[in-house]
């Protein structure tokens, strides 16, 4: 029973001594010499990306778009800090107190995973002003930043439905979150308001947690040419840069037509080979909404609320690089007053 | 006390020591010139890691993922001691978790009623989720590596399956979040607010009881000498009439149920729900920090505290403006030097060993023949 008792008392010692450590001892933020906020020229920008981070083609590239303009207007300096994917909300709120602590401001929550953990530091940091990218949070001092990506899919619905001469048409997701159910939603919708003939073929490249679907370009180019098999000749791919693959499948096919997604793909170096199979990219204009809320913290007007960067506002929009939906343009303006004026609601949910 | 120190070898002491200490030191070393080549100073890396990581702060987030850490190092060690891989660990952990806050979600019962049901229904799933695999090896053979892996693939889809809103998940405000019901307020397990450091997860609790029992179980019962025989060798387990198949299929259960615990600090102190957001891969991260614990109820626990210790530290050194890879970089060397350095000083004990019998026998021999030629 010695034994047992010898490693009961180290155990309690151990405990007692981390608790005892944690009641005196001096939290980090103590430890840090004082931030110099305010001091510097231009604005602290902190962002803090979602998993991929900085250089994914896709998302977060397009919110480093936003602040890097910023910074080269306003001055300043960027600090970016990358989510892992065995991130727990501890994780994420330190990434968002460290920045905030730090005396970055304004600081930045690229996509919704940091909306909790958003809403905890928010609250601790009343002085700071907050972003978050693609979700809600409500707090005084945080600007929710919000794309309503299923207007824009309806636009490319719209453009594949006048576009396929088979009659038959894909979407392909990158993995099957509720975001990219929006994409999905609209697009199918603007499809069947064209013309509910057309069939629409819907895949996802993989399934909950495991988001392996966008970053995948083989299983997106297997996924379209299974569609193309199938007669489908315009794929609309929302699926990061498994996309990439899709469009590739596509450019193989005489007649078939490729819609991207997030960036104008048309301009993107990596796919110059295929452009010319790039009717149409559906641009969410992620960087505006990033640069916005900066401008604002720099002006001293932070944006608080809820900020929907809608068709309405430009915030996502069909791009019209190549030309190749020029003939159709005045049908898709029509589509495109239609919900802006609101005589279309386009679902959120398929 | 007598009796204490004497089952103490010394040189087995030392070798205890010795192997840890010289990963560790080699840990150091490999880093250093990781952070050296990157154009950095180590030094000054090293000694932010030190002031930042002992912070209070810091030490409740520790603390915290340690908890969970610990768990997913005992679920996994489980079956290491049994010669079992369970890599499983990963699905098993995500699926009880899921299947946990949907009952918890759903509960509407008292607390002191809820939270066991909760934690009881997350032991129960992971259980049953490893049994397939324990049930496949025993009946067909199947290696528990193969069975395993494609299992946690399997949980992936199930999980993604069923949280759809219309299905057990709805949709959170801004429309791009589903997650379970949340649990009521009634269901959250008890917190340990230590002011300004933050809130202390009452699931540290529960780590602790486990791994005394893990303790308790392997040390002193009949069932974990089984265990540790057949991990040993199954033919002298099967020889002296241990059922190896009942015992497979037993550990294997048992370290479902101990996996299924793992994401209970998480939903029943932080998130209170699971979602997409829910974190990933602690299986694994399990199996490195059950290496490193060499299997031991405190070799985990040290483990686990040195793993959440680097990923504090490292998320500040990303901060600090070196690269975020380091994390990666140092827990790998770590395992690694852990590994060798086990290995190396096992193997050097060994040769002593060999070579005390050797001149012990020799010296026997000799008195032997001394005496022969005095008669």
């Amino acid at each position: 029973m010695r034994r047992v008792a010898k490693l009961s008392a180290a155990c309690i010692a151990t405990a007692a001594l981390a608790v005892t450590a944690t009641a005196c001892g001096s939290t980090s933020s103590d430890n840090e010499s004082s931030p110099s906020s305010g001091g510097g020229k231009g604005v602290k920008i902190g962002l803090a990306f979602d998993v991929g981070g900085r250089g994914d083609r896709s998302f977060n590239d397009s919110a480093a778009r936003g602040a890097d303009k910023a910074k080269k207007e306003f001055g300043g300096d960027i600090k970016e800090l990358t989510a892992k994917t065995s991130d727990t909300e501890a994780d994420r709120e330190q990434r968002l107190s460290d920045l905030a602590d730090a005396g970055y401001n304004p600081v930045i929550g690229v996509g919704y995973a940091y909306a909790a953990s958003m809403t905890k530091v928010a609250a601790k940091y009343p002085k700071t002003s907050f972003g978050i990218v693609d979700s809600v949070v409500n707090a005084k001092n945080v600007d929710s930043i919000n794309f309503t990506e299923e207007q824009g899919s309806y636009l490319a619905g719209v453009a594949a439905a006048l576009k396929s001469k088979s009659k038959h048409v894909g979407f392909i997701g990158g993995v099957d979150v509720p975001l990219i159910k929006k994409f999905e939603a609209g697009y199918v919708q603007g499809v069947k308001d064209t013309n509910p003939k057309i069939k629409v073929d819907t895949q996802y490249l993989s399934h909950g947690s495991d988001t392996s679907g966008f970053a995948s370009p083989d299983k997106g180019k297997e996924a379209a040419q299974g569609m193309l098999d199938n007669g489908a000749d315009v794929i609309y791919t929302a699926a990061g840069s498994s996309g990439n693959g899709a469009i590739e499948a596509v450019a193989g096919k005489k007649g078939a037509w490729a819609i991207g997604v997030d960036s104008d793909q048309y301009n993107i170096p990596g796919l110059s080979k295929y452009k010319s199979a790039i009717l149409t990219s559906m641009v969410k204009n992620v960087d505006v909404g990033v640069y916005d809320f900066i401008k604002s913290v720099h002006d001293g007007k932070p944006l608080t609320g809820t900020n929907s960067y809608s068709l309405a506002k430009d915030g996502v929009s069909l791009a019209t690089s190549g030309g190749f939906i020029d003939d159709i343009q005045a049908k898709l303006d029509a589509a495109k007053k239609k919900i802006v004026d609101g005589s279309i609601k386009v679902k959120t949910t398929p | 006390m007598k009796k204490l120190t004497s089952r103490i070898d010394k040189e087995r002491l030392f070798l205890g020591i010795a192997a840890p200490v010289l990963a560790v030191v080699a840990a150091l070393v490999v880093t250093a010139l990781v952070i050296a080549a990157t154009g950095k100073n180590p030094g000054a890396a090293f000694s932010d890691m030190t002031t930042y990581g002992f912070a209070s702060d810091s030490q409740v987030y520790i603390l915290n993922k340690a908890t969970t850490y610990y768990l997913a190092g005992v679920a996994v060690a489980i079956g290491f001691r049994m010669n079992l891989f369970n890599i499983g660990v990963d699905g098993q952990y995500r699926l009880a978790a899921f299947i946990a806050a949907v009952l918890g979600g759903a509960l509407t019962v008292p607390g002191w009623i809820a939270i066991p049901l909760i934690i009881v229904s997350a032991m129960a799933t992971g259980a049953l989720w490893a049994a397939i695999a324990g049930v496949l090896k025993v009946t067909r053979g199947v290696s528990e590596v193969i069975s395993t892996i494609m299992l946690n693939s399997i949980a992936t889809a199930v999980i993604a399956y069923l949280l759809q809103p219309g299905r057990l998940g709805e949709l959170q405000q801004g429309g791009t979040l589903v997650s379970t019901k949340p649990l009521p307020s009634a269901s959250h397990f008890f917190n340990i607010d230590t002011g300004p450091a933050g809130v202390l997860d009452g699931f540290v609790v529960v780590a602790v009881l486990v791994g005394l029992a893990y303790w308790f179980v392997l040390g002193r019962t009949r069932f974990g000498f089984d265990l540790r025989t057949v991990g040993q060798s199954e033919s002298a387990a099967s020889a002296s009439g241990v059922s190896v198949k009942k015992m497979i299929a037993t550990s294997m259960v048992i370290s479902g149920a101990v996996a299924g615990l793992i994401g209970m600090p998480t939903l029943l102190n932080e998130s209170h729900q699971y979602d997409n957001s829910f974190p990933t891969g602690i299986g694994f991260t399990g199996i490195a920090i059950a290496l490193l614990g060499r299997n031991n109820p405190v070799g985990i626990a040290l483990g686990a505290l040195l793993w959440g210790f680097l990923e504090r530290t490292t998320n500040h050194l990303e901060f600090q403006g070196y690269d975020k890879e380091i994390l990666g970089v140092i827990q790998g060397v770590i395992v690694l030097c852990v590994v060798i350095a086990y290995e190396v000083v096992g193997r050097y004990g060994l040769k002593r060993q060999q070579q005390k019998v050797g001149a012990e026998l020799a010296a026997q021999a000799a008195a032997a023949t001394k005496k022969q030629e005095v008669a």
